[in-house]
Order: C-alpha cells, then sequence, then structure tokens
C-alpha cells in the first residue's frame, strides 16, 4: 500500500456505500491504494508534482454543509443563456438552486446519487465502463466516491436545444475538502446536445476537485462539451474528460483554464467507429506560480476518423503551462485526418511552458499535422499600434486579448463567448481600455 | 516642422544613415527619391521611433520638441503619421474601433473633447468617400485579408480621419495600379495644406505626377546629396541615379 492516502481510506469507511455499485467503489478504491498518487517518474506525470495535493490532508467527507445566497449564486451563472442548470455546493448537488424541471421528452437529467438508486440497469452498462481506472489513480479514487454528479441521458433522435450548465462551486470554510464529481452523458443514435461543467471557486477557498466526466456517443449523435474551469487560485484540480464515439459522432470540446493553483486537465476521445470526429479547442491563462497542465489524447481506432485540436496559452508572472497532446493513429486506421495546434504567448521572462505534440502512428495512409510555437508579441504590430497613437500599454493588453480572442471567438453560443471575453479582458492590464475594442 | 540635422542610424550594427541633412517648413511637400538601400525607409521608421533604429549622432526637430526622445505614440499624439510600407496584419483588432482609440488618444492629447460614437462614424462616413474604402473592409481585423492596394488605402484612410501635421508616406505608391494610385494621391492632396507638411518616400517618379512636391530629395547611400524642385524628379525618370553619384562623386 502507498502512503499518504490513509486519510482518503478512513473517509470511503463513513461513505455511505451500500448500494448495487458498492463493488465497484471498493476495486477502485484498491486500485487507488495500490498506486497512490502519481510521481514525476511517470512520464505521464513528469511535469506536474501533485504532491501538495498529496501532502493537504483534505477531506472527502462533508460534514458541514454551506449555504450560499440566491443570488450569489445567480451571479455565477451565464447571463442571458436560457439553459437548464444544475447546482452542486462544495460537491453536494444542491437541488434548491438547480433548474431542471420540466424536462423535454427523451431527457433525463439526475443528480448521480438518485440515478444510482432509480436507473440501475441503465448506469450498470454505462457508469465506469468509459473511464479506465487502472489508466490514472485519480479517476480510480473518483470511482471509490461517487455520489454526486450529473447524469445526462439524451433519447435517440431527440435535438435538446437549451444547454444544460453544470456548476460547481467550491466555498470552504473549516478544513479543506476534497470533491470528486463524477458526470456521465449518453448521447442516443441522432441525438445532439450541449453540456457545460463550469467549476468556479469562492474567493481563496482551499480545496481540491477531482472530477471524471464520461461521454458516449452513438452513431450520428452530436456533443458539444465546454469546461470552464474558474477554481480559486488556492485550490487544486484534477479533471478528467473520456469519450467513446460511434460511427459518424461528432464531439466538440472547448476547455478554458483561468484558475487554480494546480491544475491538471486530461481529455480522451476514443474513435471507435468509421466517420467519427472529435475538435478539442482549449486555452489556458496562467499567471503568478499557477501550474496548469492540459494532457489530451487521440485514438484513431477506425479508418475516415478525424480529429482537430487548438490549443492557445497566455502565460505571465512565475507561472507553468504543460501542453501535450498524443495522437495514436491504430493499425489499419487508414484514410485518417489529425491536425493539431498548440500556441503560447509568453508575457514575462519566468513563465514556462512545456509543449509536447506526439504522434504514433501505426497505419500508413493518413493525413497528420503538428505545430508548436512559444513566442512574445509580436514586435511589428505592437509598433503599428503605437504608431497609430495607443499607448504601449494599451497595444500589449490588446495583442495579448487578439491571441486568446482567435480561439474564443470560434465559441458558438453567445453568451458563453461574451462572458468568457469579458473574464479574459479582466485579467488583463487596462482592462477599461480595451474592452472599448470589444463591442460587438 | 521638421529639422534633421547630420543624422547617422544604424539597423542590426550597420549604418545606414550616414549624415543626414533635411528641413521641411510647415505647408510643403517633399519627395525622397533613391535606389534601393540607400536608406529612405529607414529614415521613415527613425522618424516614427522603431525599435532596432538605433540613431548614434545627429538631431531631429519636430515643432520645437526633441522628436528623438519621444515613445512612437507620443510622435503619433504630437502629429506625426507614418504610412507604412508593408502594413502588418493585426488578427482581432478591429480596424474601426483601433481608428476611434486613436483619434480620441490624440483628441486628447491635444485637450480637445473626444468623439463620441456617432460623431466617429460620421467623420468616417465623410472620409471613406475620398479613398473610396469599401465599408465590409472596416468591421475587419486591422488589414486582415486585404489586398496589397486595400492595405495601402487603409494607410491613407487612416491618414485623413487622424489630419497629422506631419505625414510621411513610405513607398505608398508602390505596387498599385494607376487607379489605386490616384485614389491614393487624392487622399494626400485633398489633406495639403499650409499647415502641414508631407513627406513622400517613393522609388517611382509616377506618383509624382499626381501629388506635385515643391522638393525633390535624392537619398543615397545614406545622405541626400541632391535636391531641387519637382522637375528633379523628371530628370531622375529619364537619366537614373548614376548621373548624380557621378557629379557628387
Amino acid at each position: 500500500m502507498s502512503t499518504g492516502i490513509e486519510h482518503y481510506l478512513s473517509d470511503f469507511e463513513q461513505l455511505e456505500n451500500d448500494d448495487w455499485f458498492s463493488e465497484n467503489r471498493q476495486s477502485a478504491l484498491d486500485v487507488f491504494k495500490e498506486s497512490g498518487f502519481p510521481n514525476a517518474r511517470l512520464e505521464d506525470w513528469k511535469y506536474t508534482d501533485v504532491r501538495p495535493i498529496k501532502k493537504k490532508k483534505f477531506s472527502s467527507v462533508n460534514k458541514t454543509p454551506v449555504s450560499m445566497r440566491a443570488d450569489e449564486i445567480d451571479a455565477l451563472r451565464f447571463q442571458g443563456l436560457d439553459c437548464i442548470d444544475l447546482v452542486f455546493i462544495n460537491g453536494v448537488f444542491a437541488k434548491e438552486y438547480s433548474n431542471i424541471e420540466p424536462l423535454e421528452e427523451g431527457l433525463i437529467i439526475e443528480n448521480m446519487q438518485d440515478a444510482l438508486a432509480k436507473d440501475k440497469d441503465f448506469l450498470a452498462n454505462h457508469l465506469a465502463k468509459y473511464a479506465d481506472d487502472n489508466s490514472s489513480p485519480f479517476t480510480a479514487l473518483n470511482t471509490a466516491f461517487i455520489q454526486n454528479g450529473a447524469f445526462i441521458n439524451v433519447s435517440p433522435d431527440v435535438v435538446i436545444e437549451k444547454p444544460v450548465n453544470i456548476l460547481y462551486l467550491s466555498k470552504t470554510n473549516g478544513s479543506p475538502l476534497a470533491t470528486h464529481p463524477r458526470n456521465l452523458i449518453v448521447v442516443g443514435e441522432n441525438a445532439e446536445m450541449t453540456v457545460i461543467e463550469s467549476y468556479i471557486g469562492h474567493g481563496q477557498a482551499n480545496y481540491f476537485t477531482n472530477a471524471v466526466t464520461e461521454a458516449t456517443l452513438s452513431a450520428n449523435a452530436h456533443l458539444k462539451h465546454y469546461k470552464i474551469q474558474q477554481e480559486s487560485l488556492n485550490a487544486y484540480h484534477i479533471g478528467n474528460l473520456i469519450a467513446l464515439q460511434s460511427r459518424d459522432s461528432n464531439l466538440e470540446s472547448h476547455s478554458i483554464s483561468l484558475g487554480g493553483a494546480l491544475v491538471r486537465n486530461d481529455i480522451h476521445g476514443k474513435l471507435a467507429a468509421e466517420g467519427a470526429q472529435i475538435v478539442m479547442n482549449g486555452l489556458y491563462m496562467t499567471d503568478n506560480k499557477q501550474h496548469v497542465d492540459n494532457h489530451t489524447r487521440v485514438d484513431h481506432l477506425k479508418p475516415h476518423t478525424s480529429s482537430t485540436e487548438n490549443y492557445r496559452g497566455i502565460l505571465n508572472g512565475k507561472s507553468r503551462a504543460v501542453f501535450n497532446g498524443k495522437v495514436v493513429v491504430h493499425k489499419n486506421a487508414q484514410k485518417i485526418e489529425a491536425h493539431q495546434n498548440n500556441a503560447n504567448l509568453l508575457l514575462s521572462n519566468d513563465a514556462e511552458i512545456d509543449t509536447k505534440p506526439e504522434l504514433e502512428i501505426y497505419a500508413d495512409d493518413v493525413k497528420c499535422s503538428h505545430g508548436a510555437t512559444v513566442g512574445q508579441l509580436d514586435q511589428k504590430m505592437l509598433f503599428y499600434l503605437r504608431s497609430r497613437a495607443i499607448d504601449e500599454q494599451t497595444a500589449r493588453s490588446l495583442l495579448t486579448y487578439a491571441f486568446a480572442d482567435e480561439l474564443i471567438s470560434s465559441i458558438g453560443l453567445g453568451p458563453i463567448r461574451h462572458q468568457l471575453e469579458q473574464l479574459i479582458i479582466g485579467q488583463l492590464p487596462e482592462a477599461t481600455l480595451i474592452r472599448e475594442f470589444t463591442h460587438e | 516642422m521638421l529639422n534633421i540635422q547630420n543624422l547617422h542610424a544604424k539597423i542590426g550594427g550597420k549604418e545606414i544613415l550616414k549624415g543626414l541633412n533635411l528641413s521641411v517648413n510647415a505647408g510643403e511637400v517633399h519627395a525622397i527619391m533613391g535606389p534601393n538601400g540607400s536608406g529612405k525607409s529607414t529614415l521613415a521608421n527613425v522618424l516614427a521611433g522603431r525599435d532596432g533604429c538605433d540613431v548614434s549622432k545627429g538631431t531631429v526637430t519636430y515643432d520645437g520638441q526633441d522628436l528623438l526622445k519621444l515613445t512612437p505614440e507620443e510622435r503619433a499624439w504630437a502629429g506625426l503619421f507614418l504610412a507604412f510600407q508593408y502594413p502588418v496584419e493585426i488578427p482581432g483588432v478591429n480596424n474601426v474601433y483601433l481608428l476611434k482609440a486613436a483619434v480620441n488618444a490624440v483628441r486628447k492629447y491635444r485637450g480637445e473633447a473626444e468623439l463620441d460614437a456617432v460623431e466617429f462614424l460620421a467623420l468616417i462616413k465623410k472620409k471613406m468617400k475620398i479613398v473610396k474604402m469599401q465599408e465590409e473592409l472596416l468591421n475587419r481585423s486591422v488589414n486582415e485579408g486585404f489586398s496589397g492596394g486595400e492595405k495601402k488605402r487603409n494607410e491613407i484612410f487612416q491618414m485623413s480621419i487622424l489630419e497629422p501635421k506631419l505625414a510621411i508616406l513610405d513607398e505608398t505608391d508602390s505596387g498599385l495600379d494607376i487607379d489605386a494610385l490616384k485614389i491614393v494621391a487624392e487622399g494626400v492632396n485633398s489633406l495639403c495644406n499650409e499647415a502641414r507638411s508631407i513627406i513622400l518616400v517613393t522609388h517611382y517618379q509616377r506618383l509624382l505626377d499626381y501629388i506635385k512636391p515643391d522638393h525633390v530629395h535624392v537619398l543615397s547611400g545614406g545622405k541626400i546629396i541632391k535636391s531641387g524642385g519637382s522637375d528633379l524628379a523628371l530628370e531622375l525618370e529619364k537619366k537614373g541615379y548614376d548621373w548624380i553619384k557621378e557629379e557628387v562623386a
């Protein structure tokens, strides 16, 4: 058994674990018990040291529920977005603030705990069937503590126009908490939907979010997935998204990372049938001593699948970011297309980026490209703006914003795009001056 | 307006300007001509304050101020405008908003009230006609996806809106067809008045068929080696530059 995980084991004992899923939880815990937290000797964790998470004795048992005022929560929703809301406070489903009913026909949305009780047969076929507990100790730890999270099921041929917004709010007082949100998204044949996962931390709260989302897309299903991470600057965030895609299905993933002291996002797309497509867009902005690691992996398992990835980073202060994009083209997966790009803007001399595209190709008729750039603001653009009477500080902010906006502008949902633009501007110097430039 | 004395400037350690003298009075149009590599663009960039142009000797006085001490934006506030030889594309920065911010920065510096959206729009509409700018170009990112001619016209458009005291056009005519050239010339002529000075840096005499300069200078080897009236340009067109170089040598 590994050391430093005892408190997770004792917290597990306090968990209500007497339902049909208890054996799965127990075996996941056993996997975690065996592996412990990952260390830097593992290639996957080479640049990200999780010892701070290990050292802090986060409690996975939420003994003191925290209340939030309705207006406090409303301020954190997307303004002007007509959506279905699920609100979790410190990892626990807050039904009173959620806005689910009335559900459209063909759509099921439940807190995971309720779903476990009600939809045993369905969940037994899907829950923990896509995320592999052996792939990461954090996934195993999450599975061991499955209780809260969103279960979303769209029936075949149903198109849900309203996005589902899952708000994970953290406002800890007392002992620092660990939460283990677990989401399951099942999109039926020809069905379409949009899911937003929003992680927001209150003030300087110190906590650990360990989230896992499993998605499965049937033939010709379309899922747009947004993850917007604004944890507090003292928080740790580990997030996994695993998607299994059937024939002609389409997954569009947008991952925006703005907060957190230590953050790791993993996205794993499995293109398991012909015609499956995945698009992965990502933006990370880091400052001070933040550490943000984005790992993505796409498995092209069948011919005629495609993946397009575009990640951008803006690093300031003494922050550090990691990008690792792996594309595996399996044997006989001919005629696939895989394109990947990672561009980074370093705004300070002390910021550091480790970027690594990885291509493993076992087929011979494929179209693949990848590229990574690391640079500073373009001097020619800067001079042009200054020669047009724009002062240097504003010109710098404007170009930084423009760099981020190339990604943000690809977001189809207006209210989300708009809010992200404002959030990003808010993180730049001379925010009020550049806001002037961005009126639509 | 502008007085350049014994100007020496280096780019990447290489001396390009080697003792240049030039004096431009208010209301005058000066043409600076010269072969490739003579230092024409370097002069334009030094005046606008580009990083990487190191002035090692000499002085530049603009409107009573030491121009070389000012940052590029301070020069712009003080009414200096450079039309770039190669205007950059700036994805994500909207043309119109850049212009509005530019106009208001200059107005603020002059102690004038900033223009509101309505006033600014009226100004734009008026100036658009002069350079025949298409409205759809205006709402794009700065120069993004513009043709070569559209980029040059956008420079003149910006100039006509900012109404500078001293405009420096760095080979704005290069690469333009005759129709575009006429539009650019019209834009420049419409700005000419007794308070405004214009420096046309050009490679071709053709531009001077449409904009009549008061003075023509030949820049070669980092110095002005000959100055004259507008007929000097015609002579250059006929005989090239070599005869002057010989005459000077």
